[in-house]
């Protein structure tokens, strides 16, 4: 089966759809290859990340198109025909067969670019510049083209000319807004891929930059921009995105989160350092940047407080300020506060969260408060998941050992203080887990463990006859 | 002598002056830890604004871990705490234990954990903290030797606890010493719990403390326990149950034998 094709086997009759045979049966020197459906998808989507520099708004229409809403966007590049002159051109010298149009509906122009190439169509000339083609351009899929040739409908003006009615009874609903659409009666809003950011600034360069130095200067110019067009609305920036475009066609994205919206181009401009510092793979920049561009993807009113007679908001804002430099560096989820949860259970006792979002939470956490007069009954280092030790005998079945190995080494119990026993959650679970009984316990060294015995003797666990078994015992945390 | 040169030794000598002033400034800013005889050493207590080490064997983790929670909770004074810790180190002694921490009284609400994937970033997240003077104190826990954490290394961590005030501790499990600017170093081990009767409460975090390093005092060996009530460290109780503390307003012992020979 053909996938796609170029121009000249078009013009031997060849068509996407035809089986391969036919094809070589048409043309025994047919130079083929196989389809990659993925990677036709990222080229496309790469496209697309180029198209950026045109408008915030590009949106996929696979297998191989793309919308542009160009609204408002044309004057900065010399008008719809310069534009459009641009786009095809850069395309075409890297390689790619373009075809594309303008026109006042998405569908309307796709319908454009499967005939011909370049036509732009002014508002209320849509139905007059399709009139004349063939159904197949709308693009409603195979069984209704077939139906509508079948019908004696050949041209889209055949079918336009016909009452609406008729055409949703016999080709559904669908097709009749497509048509409608085409005709530039009503219009489908596309499906950008990204969110329109609430704030862009951008800097164009005429000879392409590659020099850390011009980048960071960029950079800082840019952020100055944004926080004054913020400022005028009171916003401050919790999502910066700065995209840096490549001439060569590749688009770089990098973004920094911040815990509290930021007003100051200096923190922003140290935030994308660090950034772009400890990246794993470095911003290359190849033949250079020609386009920086720097957008605010969430924002929020900033609420003015006065600093200088409260130290403590000066040393949150501080702590926020670090929080959020270190979590540009390595990762937002490697900085975390911790949220107490409320369960018996140990390792799910605590829950650690990103600082940079609940760091204002985690300051006003109720824990609960220790016993007085009590020696800690929490160990103060725990392990993800509970180390296996091997107990060589225990004198009373639910009794602690005497002596244990763990890690290789045999550890001598001085002193024991248990059981205190945790039944799991059974609300929560199927029955899976098995009942703890948890040990404080000294060795000769001095060293405190807390050791558990997973299972009750009667009861709970069994060996392969049916009979009780012995359960397994662990070592869950470390006291100080 | 050319007046370059007399300019050069001037600038040289202002810049010797500033650095010694910038020692004495913080000179009295310390902070007792609760045992006396370490507190007498250590002149007064603890130092703010400078780096201290504190070095355990593998398996002594936990205890080393303990004490330094008990020197940073001492040290930051209601202030937030950040926890800069490498990810080899939770595997080896387990992760720090929040309800652990609540548990020997101190508050984990302070507590910001930075989790750093290697030597480097780690070295890097902490002298960042450092710098900032909304902190009361930055603990670095790292694991093994490591050949990143040199001389330069800790000399910037020092200055960038003076210039800030904040105070950097650095845990360093399974590591030799190694030359440093650190103010005291210290080794740390797991002392028993008093003997006593098997149903009597035990368990209290205790410390067999060694002092190696004393920039400003003598070195020595002590056994302290944490008082997880006081939220501060003592001397060893002989009695493992807890006793009535003394009255804040009675005159202390040694100076009324004072007067009284007077």
């Amino acid at each position: 089966m053909i996938h796609a094709l170029d121009e000249a086997a078009e013009r031997l009759g060849l068509h996407i759809g035809q089986p391969l045979a036919n094809a070589r049966a048409m043309c025994p020197d047919l130079k083929v290859f196989d389809a990659d459906v993925v990677a036709d998808a990222k080229t496309l989507s790469d496209i697309a990340d180029w198209c950026d520099r045109f408008t915030p708004l590009v949106a996929l229409d696979p297998p191989h198109g793309l919308f542009l809403d160009i609204t408002g966007c044309a004057h900065l590049f010399g008008g719809e025909a310069t534009l459009l002159q641009t786009l095809v051109r850069a395309l075409g010298r890297q390689g790619f067969a373009v075809s594309a149009a303008i026109a006042g509906t998405s569908v309307c122009a796709r319908t454009l670019t499967r005939q011909t190439s370049g036509t732009i169509v002014a508002d209320g000339g849509e139905a007059a510049a399709i009139d004349r083609f063939p159904v197949s351009a709308l693009g409603a899929g195979e069984a209704i083209t077939t139906g509508l040739r079948r019908a004696g409908l050949k041209t889209i003006g055949d079918v336009a000319a016909r009452a609406p009615s008729e055409i949703t009874a016999r080709f559904g609903a669908r097709f009749s807004t497509l048509l409608a659409h085409a005709l530039g009666q009503g219009d489908a809003p596309i499906n950008p891929r990204k969110p329109l950011p609430d704030y862009i600034v951008e800097k164009r360069f005429a000879e392409p930059i590659a020099t850390d130095t011009m980048i960071a200067m960029t950079l800082s110019r840019l952020a100055d921009t944004l926080i004054a067009s913020m400022e005028k609305q009171g916003k401050g920036a919790r999502r910066l995105e700065a995209a840096f475009f490549r001439t060569d066609g590749v688009v770089r994205a990098i973004m920094v989160e911040t815990g509290r919206p930021v007003t100051k181009g200096a923190v922003i401009d140290r935030l994308f350092r660090e950034r772009l510092d400890a990246l794993a793979d470095p911003l290359d920049p190849g033949f250079g940047f020609d386009m920086v561009r720097l957008s605010a993807s969430r924002t929020e009113i900033v609420v003015q407080e006065q600093r200088d007679l409260d130290a403590h908001v000066h040393d949150n804002d501080e702590l926020a300020a670090l929080i959020d430099r270190i979590a540009a560096r390595i990762g937002g989820k490697r900085v975390v506060v911790h949220l107490p949860q409320d369960t018996h259970i140990p390792e799910c006792a605590v829950l650690a969260s990103p600082a940079q979002h609940h760091l204002a939470v985690a300051m006003q956490a109720e824990w609960p408060a220790r016993t007085e007069n009590e020696p800690p009954l929490r160990p103060l280092r725990l392990f993800d998941r509970p180390e296996p030790i091997n107990v060589p005998f225990a004198t009373v079945p639910d009794g602690p050992p005497h002596q244990f190995t763990w890690r290789r080494a045999l550890h001598a119990v001085v002193r024991v203080e248990g059981p205190e026993r945790i039944a799991m959650e059974w609300w929560r679970q199927d029955g899976r887990q098995l009942t703890r009984d948890y040990f404080r316990i000294e060795d000769a060294e001095g060293l405190r463990f807390w050791i558990f015995r997973d299972g009750l003797y009667e009861g709970e666990v069994f060996d392969g006859d049916g009979k009780p078994g012995s359960p397994g015992w662990y070592v869950h945390g470390l006291f100080a | 002598m050319s007046g370059a040169r007399i300019s050069a030794l001037a600038a040289l000598r202002g810049q010797i002056e500033r650095i010694e002033a910038a020692e004495v400034v913080h000179q009295r800013d310390r902070v007792a830890l609760g045992h006396r005889e370490i507190d007498s050493a250590l002149k007064g207590g603890l130092a703010r604004a400078v780096i201290h080490e504190v070095f355990c064997e593998g398996r002594q983790g936990a205890a080393a871990t303990g004490f330094v929670m008990g020197l940073a909770g001492r040290v930051s004074a209601r202030r937030p705490l950040l926890w800069v810790r490498q990810d080899f180190s939770e595997l080896e002694t387990g992760a720090l234990s929040m309800s652990g921490l609540a548990e020997l009284g101190l508050d984990p609400r302070r507590v910001v954990m930075v989790r750093a994937a290697d030597v480097e970033s780690a070295l890097r997240s902490s002298a960042d903290a450092l710098a900032c003077d909304a902190l009361g104190a930055v603990v670095l826990e790292l694991w093994g030797e490591t050949r990143q954490f040199d001389l330069v290394a800790s000399r910037k961590l020092t200055l960038a606890a003076q210039s800030s005030g904040v105070t950097g501790l650095m845990l360093r499990m399974a590591a030799q010493p190694l030359p440093s600017t650190a103010e005291t170093r210290w080794m740390l081990r797991a002392a028993h719990s008093p003997p006593g009767a098997m149903w009597s409460a035990w368990g209290a975090p205790r410390f067999d403390a060694e002092l190696l390093r004393n920039r400003h005092g003598p070195c020595g060996r002590w056994i302290m326990e944490w008082k997880c009530d006081e939220c501060q460290f003592s001397e060893p109780s002989a009695h493992p149950q807890p006793v009535a503390a003394a009255p804040a307003h009675r005159p202390d012992p040694a100076v009324l034998r004072q007067r009284r020979t007077a």
